[in-house]
């Protein structure tokens, strides 16, 4: 009898990144709030400290500045630690740490020094949480030279990138998003990849439409290019994975190829991801090559409501998508503006 | 020392210490190192407060003079394997521990062959071989980092600490808070060394805070601490020794309030004003407080140093500052492309 295939979930990919990363680096640590809590960062690191100890899987007073720096310190000291903060929102008290120290370590020590922490920090947006329980903040993040920032959009991923992020000698922002935890697929063995060379990858090829993505958004677009395949739209769907820096390459050939783009981001619109995408494909590509004016879908320029019916508007649909998609292949009038 | 953490008492008074130090009970070997070191100190810091004057030197200097006390009294207990972090009045901090005069220099210069390799400038340093693991200028940032300097050592299992300085100006922030938290209940080899010289930027202690002294945060965070008057060298040495044991012991981290004044103004080099700030009579007070000469008359009294020696520490150290400035003065520049192959590891940042 053939047997079933064994699929894991994204979040449990992640707990399968960290057991092979304490069991086979000894520098690995991890350190931040939850981490001895059956519940607070999902099912993503259960009985790790029970399995590898609590001075290796360290939960902490709530000080995420403070854990933060302390991460950074002992990764000066030759440690990989990983610091994990439950939601974004905590962790923009660890800003200076991450974005004014870590990121800067490097480049103002004369490129002497590294500093290879990872800061996981973990997107757990809707749910009626409201505007402080729900920011993703890529696109901040993604502004600042030396913080390679890293959005997994499958479990694969969401296991490979976090080791990567981690045996990566600089420091790293790696996002996880809860609502994707729910992706399952078949995981193939585990195997070290080096983070400087990883970056967009192209998920799905047509020639009519390119859809870009990072994380729940790229999944967005992979559905969205299912549905648009029905109506006779073939669309190319990137993956940006590797947010910064960014290796626009990929971006470029699709969109000369179907000289229509769509940028998909489940973060703010002003001077976001989206417009990178954008920005990047445009320097690019002669304009006679588009057979259209790239396009983006974001959230609206406004804090997280808490309220259901607003905040289904609030955030990007795949039905949405979808419209967005066809409107710009001129296949329907656009009915949402 | 002095056990009541709520106030500086005599220590704030400027009128107060000014004749040499007792120093019977400290080796007088390491006294005279510690003499030698204090003198280069002063030394480079005046010559860095020329070049600033002079608008050769424009990055911004901290300049430290009035405070290489605690500097050089700590640095003698910091062994191979420990891990020093400081801020951004740190060129104490980086010679006390060893560091080359000329990488100063050049460093200040934004020069290719700077400690930093004229990435940093004044307020970024670092030297790795002596233990200095970097100065950053943002105030409080490097003492989470040195939290976690420590808590690797502790992983490390060598008995090596962590060491942290900054002044009572940092002790406002949340993240001095949170570390010493953190290092208290973690138990984390870390020696936090506050030098307290009674200004942030151009407010005084007593506009800012409630009481003088720092103390009282290491209580409440069940930190040991010591208090030390911060311009007596044998005074600093003692209390680091006495911290340093408890933290090589395992006991956790320390805290040492070291009391002091700086003779320049908050940045650059002037003397009796800066942001605004006129110390004239305070100043002229705390210069009779100075930690080199009360330390000369001192050993001179002891017969462990005569003038001879001493006006040869100063020739010296004029000569090694000469030199280096010369040297660094004649390197060059980083190369254009260091502004993005130093960003990442191993591979060029993007261009646009
Ligand atoms: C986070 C932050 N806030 C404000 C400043 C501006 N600033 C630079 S030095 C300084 C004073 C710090 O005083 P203290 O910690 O006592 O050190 P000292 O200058 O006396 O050595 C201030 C406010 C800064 N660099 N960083």
């Amino acid at each position: 009898m053939k047997q079933a295939p064994v699929t894991t979930g994204y979040g449990a990919a992640i707990r399968d990144g960290f057991e092979y990363l304490l069991a086979n680096h000894p520098s690995v640590f991890t350190i931040g709030q939850g981490l001895w809590s059956p519940w607070y960062v999902g099912n993503s690191m259960t009985d790790l400290d029970s399995q590898f100890g609590r001075e290796r899987v360290i939960d902490t007073p709530v000080s995420e500045l403070g854990c933060t720096g302390a991460a950074l310190g002992a990764a000066l000291c030759g440690y990989r630690p990983v610091v994990i903060h439950p939601r974004v929102d905590f962790m923009l008290l660890a800003v200076d740490q991450i974005v004014s120290q870590a990121a800067k370590w490097r480049s103002m020590f004369g490129g002497q020094v590294c500093a290879p922490i990872t800061v996981r920090a973990i997107i757990n947006r809707g749910g009626e949480q409201g505007a402080q329980h729900s920011q993703s903040l890529q696109s901040w993040f993604a502004h600042i030279p030396g913080l390679r920032v890293v959005m997994p959009s499958t479990p694969t991923d969401a296991r490979d990138l976090l080791i990567a992020s981690v045996l990566s000698d600089d420091p790293v922002l790696y996002l996880d998003d809860r609502w994707l935890y729910g992706l399952e697929e078949e995981l193939p063995p585990i195997e070290e990849r080096n983070l400087a060379l990883e970056g967009p990858r192209l998920t799905r090829t047509g020639q009519d439409l390119t859809l870009v993505g990072c994380s729940y958004s790229a999944h967005l677009c992979r559905e969205a290019a299912a549905r648009l395949s029905a109506n006779g739209i073939e669309c190319d769907v990137i993956d940006i994975r590797v947010l910064n820096p960014l290796d626009a390459t990929l971006l470029i050939k699709s969109a000369k190829k179907t000289g229509r783009v769509l940028a998909v981001d489940g973060d703010w619109r002003s001077c976001g991801m989206a417009a990178e995408v954008i920005a990047s494909i445009v320097e690019a590509v002669d304009p006679r090559v588009m057979r259209a004016a790239p396009r983006r879908v974001t959230l609206p320029d406004a804090p997280a409501p808490t309220s259901s019916p607003l905040e289904r508007s609030y955030y990007p649909t795949v039905d949405y998508i979808v419209q967005r998609g066809l409107a710009l292949v001129g296949a329907q009038q656009e009915t949402f503006e | 020392m002095y056990r009541n953490a709520s106030s500086l008492g005599n220590l704030a008074d400027a009128d107060r210490y000014h004749e040499p130090l007792s120093i019977d009970a400290d080796d007088t070997t390491a006294l005279l190192n510690g003499l030698q070191r204090m003198i280069l100190i002063r030394v480079v810091e005046e010559k860095i407060g020329d070049m600033v004057s002079q608008g050769v030197v424009k990055c911004p200097c901290h300049l430290a003079i009035g405070q290489e006390a605690p500097a050089v009294g700590v640095a003698g207990y910091v062994r191979k394997g420990d891990r020093v972090f400081g801020a951004h009045r740190s060129h104490g901090h980086f010679l006390a521990l060893g560091g080359s005069p000329h990488g100063l220099l050049a460093e200040v210069q934004g020069k290719d062959t700077g400690v930093s390799r004229g990435m940093g400038g004044s307020m970024h340093l670092i030297d790795i071989p002596n233990g200095l693991f970097g100065t950053v200028p943002i105030v409080g940032a490097t003492i989470p980092i040195a939290v976690g300097a420590g808590i690797a050592a502790k992983m490390d299992g060598n008995g090596d600490m962590a060491v942290s300085f900054f002044g009572d100006g940092a002790t406002e922030e949340g993240a001095f808070h949170e570390s010493m938290n953190l290092a208290a209940t973690m138990k984390v080899p870390v020696l936090f060394v506050c030098e307290n010289n009674f200004f942030s930027s151009h407010l005084h202690i007593n506009l800012r805070q409630p009481d003088t002294s720092v103390c009282r945060y290491a209580e409440a965070h069940r930190v040991g601490w010591a208090r030390a008057d911060g311009n007596d060298l044998a005074a600093v040495r003692a209390v680091t020794k006495e911290a340093v044991e408890a933290i090589r012991a395992g006991e956790g981290p320390r805290f040492l309030e070291l009391v002091t004044y700086r003779w320049r103004g908050h940045v650059g080099h002037r003397e009796d004003e800066d942001v605004g700030v006129k110390r004239k009579d305070d100043l002229a007070a705390w210069k009779l407080r100075d930690p080199i000469s009360r330390l000369a008359v001192a050993l001179e009294s002891l017969g462990a140093l005569d003038r001879q020696q001493l006006k040869r520490y100063w020739t010296d150290a004029h000569s090694v500052v000469e030199e280096a400035w010369a040297a660094a003065t004649h390197d060059g520049y980083p190369p254009a492309k260091a502004l993005l192959s130093r960003v990442y590891s191993g591979t060029m940042a993007r261009k646009h």
